[in-house]
């Protein structure tokens, strides 16, 4: 069974299993699934200021959220530990052929460990991608009013335009980052 | 498993005339749904770097057959709960407000700056969680900074096209 489970899940299995959380918070407690609206529970809890924007009861519309933020890191360890599997994730070779000739040279984690490290860090292409892009995450997703799980699954779930149109800003963004920006970066 | 929160909040429900009780869910249901989020979101390889590139390099159909499936699985759901009108464990009627167009700036200059930040990061809110509990502990400092941009877009708010 744990063997199992520890391989890689394909789409169609890993697909329907994330929509189905869109009904699950719905039916819970009329929850919409939204995991960047933490970012800004986050800034209500610590640093307001004066801004309006974090002036409402944080711990009423948002604790429940944050709460099931704080299961996605504990989901995230158990899978590491419990359902570990060592193989590189098998990404195209294509993707691999590229990314090589960007001078990425380990494979073997969930993440460019030569970026995405402590030592990592204090490179430039590590500052640029860590900082500079979670940055543009929770400045973008509060902007467009929502992220991935918000617009691109909720939304368009809910047929919602305003979600469409976030949607494929974030496609265009992310294909200026990839094929422009990163082979300057890195 | 009756760990609630609120409970002074439990109101007997007067307009209708049908006195239903309500509920608060206890916070554990989200907890353990957020658990199976990020087993899903780590064994389905969609918090990797590595499979963002490969999407935004239209070289694999993984994470388009993912955010595919999910919707469709979302969508049939939501149909479903508004065509038989049911209501949430609470007790409470199900409503999703619809989100505002207005000029519709936001969503696209929004849009825009998310995906960028998506592609370099390699990852969107819901994975930077799920990678530092796989052990990405330097996903913090990511998570860090986008609270502080989440802060500088309260800031800048009044003066941004929405």
């Amino acid at each position: 069974m744990l063997e199992t489970l520890s391989q890689p899940w394909p789409w169609y299995v890993a697909g329907p299993l994330i929509g189905l959380i869109v009904p699950a918070l719905l039916l819970l407690g009329g929850k919409q699934f939204g995991i960047s609206a933490n970012l800004r529970h986050l800034c209500a809890a610590t640093l307001p200021g004066k801004l309006d924007f974090f002036r409402y009861d944080w711990k009423r519309s948002g604790l429940w959220n944050l709460t099931f933020a704080a299961g996605i890191v504990l989901g995230g360890f158990l899978a590491h530990t419990l359902l570990y599997h060592p193989d590189p994730i098998a990404i195209s070779e294509a993707t691999r052929a590229d990314l090589a000739a960007l001078g990425i040279r380990d494979f073997s984690g969930l993440v460019p460990s030569q970026v995405f490290s402590w030592s990592g860090l204090l490179t430039v292409p590590g500052f640029i991608l860590i900082v500079v892009g979670g940055f543009l995450v929770g400045f973008g997703a509060r902007y467009a009013g929502g992220c991935t799980s918000g617009h691109a699954i909720s939304g368009l779930a809910d047929l919602q335009l305003p979600s469409l149109i976030a949607v494929i800003g974030f496609f265009i963004g992310g294909l200026i980052a990839t094929h422009l920006l990163l082979p300057l970066i890195l | 498993m009756n760990y609630t929160v609120e409970e002074t909040t439990i109101i007997p429900e007067g307009a209708a005339g049908e006195e239903t009780p309500k509920r608060r869910v206890g916070l554990l249901w989200y907890l353990l749904l957020g658990v199976y989020f990020g087993v899903v979101l780590t064994k389905s390889e969609v918090i990797s770097w590595f499979r963002i590139q490969e999407m935004f390099r239209f070289q694999s159909f993984h994470m388009y057959g993912i955010i595919g499936a999910a919707v469709v699985v979302a969508a049939i759901s939501v149909a479903l709960i508004k065509k038989y009108r049911i209501r949430s464990l609470e007790g409470e009627d199900i409503y999703i407000p619809p989100k505002e167009l207005g000029k519709g700036y936001r969503y696209g200059i929004g849009g825009i700056l998310f995906g960028l930040g998506w592609a370099l990061t390699g990852a969107c809110p819901g994975p930077l969680f799920a990678l530092v509990g796989n052990g990405v502990l330097v996903m913090t400092v990511a998570i860090l900074s986008a609270v502080l941009g989440t802060w500088a877009y309260a800031a800048l708010r009044p003066r941004l096209p929405h």
